[in-house]
């Protein structure tokens, strides 16, 4: 088990450097030069140029550009916005608003998503179940953001029942957006738990276990029900970084101060420093949150780790 | 090669038997598990008899699954919607006579009426024309987008399932690195890039972001249709590896991928309005669905029908492929039957 553990973190280490290389080269590479940005109509002189370029290491080559902020980035400094403001100030400010809806819509998926599956696949071919598969299908086709549109409208302003958008009324206000952001993974979970205990229940040990008299509700809520749950354990544990990241588009929607608003924000307004302060940022949470799921994925199912 | 063995190996539908005899001569689980062996036989030459047998039934898993699809109603409605967008997209004077460009300000934000179906917009251009005409671009970016993407996942997911070892190390790492890359994350930072945005750029950037999945997915087939009998059978009678690939085993791993592909149809439509709502992707002139309702969102109040056409087209186009993906598999998956 160490040894899987290990190997497995280990594979994990050229991927972030990978992907935090990428996205540094991608952002930098946005053309324009940031400072004459900054100042807009006003002239800058060259000593003033010469010495911002030289604070924000603008002067480097890319790689060492990357070398020295992948350095502060272990030492938990994200870098500075062209305002002199850390970027880690931004994310503790606006980290709260996104922990607050992904785990609210992680609530949600785990409760409803996992219920509904547990339904349907116990009651395989009947009303219920076919309910479950056509409005999950329903829900995974709308978009997101004609999701959240409808949801303002009807939920927030025709019935009233929800604030339409900020965040003025503390846990009110994030249910509509959690609700919006945790649809598409908990039609999926639903989906996947439905499959993935319809297949377990036709399996050999299940009819051993009725066979020798255990009543229905243990078979199917002990013997069954536990390795279904495995590939849904999984794919929670990928999802919880994945909603982090994901939150981009509902935020912006909902008028929310997240982590997701501030890098859509950080690129319209070319700071790179922002962008790849939070882009890195996510990548560590959704990279953690893979290599959770695999680590899970061995410890729940001997199999994988004996390859 | 005779020509019954030629139809065996293409398996072709048109070469069925009445499913009614079928059902007579065998069982249904039987049936299933020569269709899995047929997609190869006539290659490494099992005995004419059998061959000769497995003929007389026609039962390779194509031909099982078209039977099974044409009876499905869901296979028949995503179909039916499926042609529909697509004949909208090539022709869509066929659907509104109306130019969607020609509008006149007079007209502006009109409610759907019998002479505007939909209303019209803040420009006075007749939103249904515009919607009609939007169906192009959402289905050309989902068409091009899954071509290559499931290009690439199919050359670099077979070559590193296959050969395994150091090709397969670097190319999963790859893989990784595009994994933890989050989508509409990683589409709104390489697409602010481009200056302009036009459906070249924003097909490029969904495919380089779209591949890695079904790499995966490729890769984990053709890990496991590699170590099948067949394939050391054909290694054993002296084919090349690049033959044993395209013809042994991308075959028998390719249901998975098809069924994923259709899906990522639907997907990357979904994408690509996303990101043109955000700003992102394409720009105005350009007719898209994801840029009506990113215009319409400053008045669902006023002019909700703004965001509910667009969107209602959106939804049922992504709607159709995620169906098709769903019956394709019922179909292509024969543990299922």
């Amino acid at each position: 088990m160490g040894r899987y553990v290990i190997r497995r973190s280990l594979q994990f280490i050229p991927v972030f450097f990978g992907a935090t290389i990428l996205i540094f080269a991608l952002v930098f590479a946005i053309p324009g030069d940031p400072i004459r940005a900054l100042a807009g109509e006003k002239h800058i002189s060259q000593t003033v140029l010469d010495t911002l370029n030289e604070r924000y290491h603008l002067d480097e080559p890319l790689w060492k550009q990357y070398t020295i902020y992948i350095t502060g980035v272990f030492q938990g400094d994200f870098g500075v916005d062209f305002r002199g403001r850390p970027v880690t100030d931004l994310l503790k400010q606006r980290l709260p608003v996104t922990i607050r809806l992904a785990l609210l819509a992680f609530f949600f998926e785990v409760v409803f998503g996992v219920g509904a599956g547990i339904l349907a696949g116990v009651k395989k071919g009947k009303f219920f179940d076919n309910f479950v598969l056509i409005s999950t299908l329903i829900v995974i086709a709308i978009p997101i953001f004609v999701l959240a549109f409808l949801a303002q409208i009807i939920f927030g302003v025709k019935l009233g029942w929800f604030p339409v958008s900020g965040i003025r009324d503390g846990w009110m206000s994030y249910m509509l957006p959690a609700i919006v952001l945790g649809s598409l993974s908990l039609a999926y979970i639903a989906r996947l738990m439905r499959a993935s205990l319809v297949e377990n229940l036709r399996a050999d040990y299940v009819r051993t276990a009725t066979s020798k008299g255990l009543s229905r509700r243990r078979v199917v809520g002990i013997h069954a029900l536990r390795n279904s749950l495995i590939p849904i354990v999984t794919f929670l544990a990928i999802d919880l970084g994945a909603l982090m990241g994901g939150a981009i588009i509902t935020e912006t929607i909902f008028n929310l101060p997240g982590i997701g608003r501030a890098v859509f924000e950080g690129v319209q307004k070319q700071e790179g420093t922002v962008v790849v302060g939070i882009a890195t940022f996510m990548i560590i949470v959704y990279m953690f949150a893979n290599l959770i799921a695999d680590i899970l994925y061995g410890v729940l199912d001997p199999r994988i780790r004996l390859e | 090669m005779s020509d019954e063995e030629l139809n065996t190996s293409t398996g072709r539908p048109e070469q069925t038997p009445d499913p009614a005899t079928i059902e007579g001569a065998v069982g249904r689980e039987d049936r299933s598990q020569f269709a899995m062996g047929t997609a190869v036989p006539s290659e490494i030459g099992v005995d004419i008899e059998q061959t000769a047998e497995v003929n007389a039934r026609t039962a390779s898993l194509w031909s099982d699954a078209w039977r099974q699809l044409r009876r499905r109603p869901i296979f028949m409605i995503s179909a039916t919607l499926i042609i529909i967008l697509i004949v909208m997209a090539i022709a869509p004077r066929l659907f509104t006579s109306i130019d969607p460009r020609a509008c006149s300000l007079t007209d502006s934000l009109l409610a759907p009426s019998s002479e505007h179906w939909f209303g019209t917009d803040l420009q006075g251009c007749d939103y249904y024309s515009r919607t009609i005409h939007g169906t192009r671009v959402s289905i050309a970016i989902g068409l091009t987008v899954t071509f290559f993407a499931t290009g690439i996942a199919l050359v670099g997911g077979s070559v590193a399932g296959y050969y395994g070892g150091w090709t397969d190390t670097i190319i999963a790492r790859l893989t990784d690195i595009m994994f933890v890359i989050p989508f509409i994350l990683g589409g709104i930072v390489i697409l602010s890039l481009f200056p302009t945005r036009g459906v070249p750029q924003v097909s490029l950037v969904l495919i380089i972001l779209g591949w890695a999945t079904m790499l995966r997915l490729v890769r984990s087939s053709v890990l496991s249709a590699k170590s099948h009998d067949y394939v050391d059978a054909a290694r054993a009678m002296g084919a090349t590896n690049r033959r044993i690939i395209t013809k042994h085993i991308l075959p028998n791993a390719l249901a998975p991928v098809i069924v994923y592909a259709t899906i990522t149809v639907g997907v990357v439509i979904s994408a690509e309005a996303a990101l043109s709502f955000l700003g992102v992707g394409l720009q105005l002139p350009a007719i898209s669905w994801g840029l009506m309702i990113s215009n319409a969102q400053a008045r669902i109040l006023t002019a909700p029908y703004l965001l509910l056409f667009p969107g209602l087209f959106l939804s049922v186009t992504v709607f159709s492929f995620i169906l098709m993906g769903d019956a394709l598999r019922d179909a292509l998956d024969p543990k299922l039957r």
